[in-house]
């Protein structure tokens, strides 16, 4: 089987798109009510996994 | 407000209830698809397996249930359990001896994280088969 060697940034946004996939396609009630949700999750894991980022670089120092 | 939802027909699953999450639980998706939810099937289907084979390829390693302190039968137990919700793919990558040793690198470590996290996701997807074929949702 192939190796696969990712960043934290890409391990993280395929983490985010997988789990928002699966978040979206379980709840709501409408196709479109899914695909918002879906998106909006994703948003927010881009959102958390940038500012923890910066967070971490600036208490780093 | 009314909302003006159409409901889509609950097909009854054959071993009742525990038959569907059953199938859920051993191929990710597949309760959907017995439920006629063809397109959430095949996206919870393409979710897990996608970020399945991406652990296995970051070469994670499979959690085994060990005890001790607390905090390590947490993990282990825990993360053995949300390996074992990945269903015939946990199954078939242990049978084919595609499981690998524990090393240390943060690649490997996100691996391990995809595995079990593909597990877990297929327990929500378990929940949402029961509260479709239960039909306490659409």
């Amino acid at each position: 089987m192939p190796k696969m060697n990712l960043s934290h940034f890409e391990a993280a946004v395929l983490f985010a798109l997988f789990a928002s996939v699966v978040l979206g396609v379980i709840t709501k009630r409408t196709d479109a009510e899914r695909l918002r949700y879906g998106v909006r999750c994703f948003a927010y894991f881009l959102a958390a996994l940038i500012g923890l980022g910066w967070l971490m670089k600036l208490g780093h120092g | 407000m009314a909302t003006n939802v159409k409901a889509q027909p609950v097909a009854e699953p054959a071993g009742g209830w525990y038959g569907a999450v059953l199938l859920a639980w051993l191929v990710p998706g597949a309760g959907h698809f017995l439920l006629k939810r063809p397109w959430r099937g095949a996206l919870i289907l393409a979710s897990v397996a996608l970020m399945f084979l991406l652990g296995l390829m970051m070469r994670g390693t499979m959690f085994q249930p060990q005890t001790g302190d607390v905090l390590t039968t947490i993990i282990y137990c825990g993360g053995f359990l949300g390996d074992l919700a990945s269903g015939l793919f946990y199954l078939l990558t242990v049978w084919l001896g595609y499981a690998q040793p524990d090393m240390a690198g943060h690649v490997h470590d996100y691996g391990t994280k995809f595995l079990v996290a593909a597990g877990l996701l297929n327990v929500l997807a378990m929940v949402d088969v029961y509260e479709i074929a239960t039909k306490q949702k659409d």
